[in-house]
């Protein structure tokens, strides 16, 4: 083990200072007692209180919530589908068009996504609302699950599917009995990509919803521009630490299951 | 092993198990198997042989499914498997990557065909158990595939594709990935296995040395043709063509023109004085052999108290002591003839033809050669270990003077690389029954190469 040296030590503070600074300050804020968000006037969950009691921002955190999970299922369903087709279907005309329309929506900027899908729903009539939020944020985290998944299917030995059909199973059966359970992992993360993703975006939800359904991203952007209120940090700190605790929960789970399979390997060499 | 040899491709009442008929793949431009025609019998190991891309992996996913041929057809048991996708035919196949499912136990990978096929519970435990078993995987049934050792793996593969009880199992390189040695004892094992199971074996190897020893047919494969498909035994000393001759083991291919022999004409004058020449020395063998064979004739005899012993006791029950030694039944008279007729060198088999292979050279004496070749451009392929390698010149019906250029050591052989007088290098094996110290030809040593007039396979162009 090496000591820190000084410039190590510096470095490591300015660096973890630069990301966490903020979301400190937000955090603390939280547990102020004033109703000004810069004077310091004592700790108080009061605003944690009140915004239980908020029903527009429940309101809100419930359709986010339900447009997250289910724009990331039918994303990760759709994402996995144009992934096997693209790495598995060998060389069809128009291969690389459209493997390169697939990660066209990873670079292109929101505002246009956003902007069309508008025009889009406005054009056939559908009403903006939930639905639209869904089909809009199925549409562009599609694209991020289909990358995660055809990055490990490209890995994909594919005499583990041939094996499965020699021994006798149909072409479904082989995907569900033997691709699905070994690129699980892949498609998880893509699917947990996809929630984040739909979870704080702002721009294309802002054009796709309607009076009827609103995101909490949408609800504290515009809560804002009537003033910084504590109850929206306290909503921050909410969110903070959902996420962290998720994080945190999936990378134990993780490190536990590769010593898992460490101990394991380690018990095979001294068979 | 039963007495009468298993060879069912010489039977002309037996039936095949496959046939290809005038089989032809196809991808794009290239192909892959040219208008092949060919049958694999039941209970054969049939080996396809050569070197990548030769056509015969593609061979091999035609009989398990994964591709289609271009043309003609495969039969399975007089069935045209054509229509039948690669879960509805009874073939198994055994990956080369062996393909084990990593999410699955070694014991719910050999029962995922099993299971697929809706047998019950207890049928698809007991075939599990007696896959194990004949495995010897018992022990490992819980594993998962990355806990177990490479050799073990092979055999969950194994025991995976024999589950279902296949008409036929194919096998994609099944050894490559196992170090020399377990690649080795698994080629027996795979052998055993087969015997017991009665399953037919087609097996896809670039191993030569593999498809000898476990095949009963190898079927030497290139550029998408089969040029030979015979018995170990007739692909090693009889190949066909100078493909063959090369590809499997060690050879040296002498170009030359053929010329008839006329007949014993030439036998007389070919070493006169090898023959007196021979005499003397086989006198000489007899005499050094005498003393051998009187040490021998002596019994040894009971000291007193075992003939008291003897007499008292065990006369009763082994009857009475045998004095004269127990000897072997004497030859037959025509026994005792091939015997002599083998044991002599300088008598050199009439026929045959001889080869001009040189300018100023002796012709090289082949008697096993066809007559009717007499005139064209031939090649003789002689096995590095049917040449023999002595500093004096030997009494044989081929010798030819060259210079030892290089030894290449292997351990239990010896490869001598010998420049013949017109720069054709020809490699000698012998068997090293002496320790490195004691050989007497070195570098730079001029030597005889020397081989019977039976040695070699004439093949022509």
């Amino acid at each position: 083990m090496r000591r820190l040296t000084w410039f190590n030590a510096t470095s490591l503070t300015l660096g973890f200072a630069f990301l966490y600074l903020p979301m400190l300050i937000l955090i603390v804020y939280s547990f102020n007692e004033s109703k000004l968000v810069t004077v310091w006037a004592g700790f108080s969950t009061k605003w944690y209180g009140t915004l239980i009691q908020n029903d527009a921002f429940l309101d809100a955190a419930w359709v986010t919530l339900q447009v997250a999970v289910v724009s990331s299922t039918i994303a990760t369903v759709l994402g996995t589908m144009a992934a096997l087709v693209l790495v598995r279907a060998g060389r069809f005309y128009g291969r690389t068009l459209f493997s390169g329309m697939i990660y066209a929506p990873l670079v292109m900027p929101e505002v246009i996504t956003g902007l069309s899908l508008l025009l889009l729903f406005i054009g056939i009539g559908l009403d903006r609302g939930i639905l639209t939020i869904i089909l809009a944020h199925t549409t562009f985290s599609m694209a991020f699950v289909s990358v995660v998944v055809s990055s490990r299917l490209v890995t994909f030995d594919r005499s583990l599917e041939e094996a499965a059909l020699d021994l006798g199973c149909s072409h479904f059966d082989a995907f569900r009995l033997v691709t699905l359970p070994i690129i699980a992992p892949a498609v998880i993360s893509g699917w947990l990509l996809a929630f984040t993703l739909s979870l704080d975006d702002l721009v294309i939800a802002s054009f796709t919803a309607g009076p009827s359904a609103t995101t909490l991203p949408i609800k504290i952007w515009s809560s804002i521009r009537l003033g910084v209120s504590p109850e929206i940090n306290a909503l921050s700190t909410i969110m903070i630490a959902i996420v962290a605790v998720g994080v945190i929960t999936a990378s134990l789970i993780t490190k536990r299951a590769s010593l898992r399979q460490q101990a394991d390997e380690r018990a095979a060499v001294h068979v | 092993m039963s007495q009468i040899a298993f060879e069912p491709w010489n039977d002309p009442n037996a039936k095949p198990l496959i046939q290809f008929k005038n089989v032809t793949k196809r991808f794009g431009e290239f192909v892959a198997i040219d208008n092949q025609s060919f049958d694999i019998y039941e209970k054969e190991f049939f080996a396809l042989l050569g070197p990548s891309g030769c056509g015969k992996t593609t061979m091999m996913r035609m009989l398990a499914g994964f591709e289609a041929p271009t043309e003609g057809t495969i039969l399975l048991g007089g069935q045209d498997i054509a229509p039948f996708p690669p879960n509805k035919r009874a073939v198994n196949m055994m990956f080369q990557s062996y393909a084990l499912f990593p999410h699955l136990s070694v014991w719910d990978n050999i029962a995922f065909g099993l299971k697929r096929d809706g047998k019950s519970k207890d049928q698809i435990a007991a075939r599990v158990e007696e896959m194990l078993k004949l495995t010897r995987l018992e022990q490992f049934a819980r594993r998962k595939p990355h806990q177990i050792s490479g050799g073990q793996r092979q055999r969950v593969a194994l025991a995976r594709s024999l589950a279902k009880a296949p008409k036929l199992l194919l096998l994609d390189e099944p050894l490559g990935a196992l170090d020399a040695k377990l690649r080795q004892a698994t080629q027996f094992e795979l052998m055993d296995i087969q015997e017991k199971t009665g399953t037919t074996f087609v097996i896809v190897t670039h191993d030569q040395e593999e498809a000898m020893t476990v095949a009963s047919r190898v079927a030497v494969m290139d550029n998408g043709k089969i040029i030979q498909a015979d018995t170990p035994q007739v692909i090693y000393e009889a190949p066909a063509s100078r493909y063959v001759a090369d590809f499997i083991g060690d050879v040296n291919l002498i170009d030359g023109v053929a010329e008839a022999r006329k007949g014993a004409q030439e036998t007389a004058p070919a070493e006169p004085e090898a023959a007196k020449q021979a005499e003397p020395e086989a006198a000489k063998l007899s005499e050094h052999e005498a003393p051998a064979a009187a040490s021998e004739r002596r019994v040894p005899q009971p000291n007193a108290r075992g003939k008291w012993l003897h007499d008292k006791l065990f006369r009763y029950i082994l009857g009475a002591r045998e004095d004269a030694p127990k000897q072997l039944p004497p030859p037959t008279p025509g026994e005792s003839e091939a015997a002599a007729t083998a044991s002599r060198p300088d008598v050199i088999a009439p026929g045959g033809i001889t080869i001009h292979w040189a300018e100023g050279q002796p012709p090289l004496i082949v008697s096993n050669g066809d007559p009717a070749l007499a005139g064209q451009r031939v090649t003789l392929a002689l096995r590095p270990e049917k040449l023999g390698i002595s500093k004096d010149r030997p009494e044989s019906a081929n010798a030819l003077k060259g210079k030892v250029i290089d030894i290449a050591y292997l351990g239990n052989l010896s490869t001598y690389h010998v420049e013949l007088a017109n720069g054709l290098m020809v490699k000698a094996q012998l068997a090293n029954t002496r320790r490195v110290a004691q050989r007497d030809i070195t570098w730079e040593d001029e030597v005889w190469i020397s081989f019977r007039e039976t040695a070699g396979v004439v093949l022509s162009e």
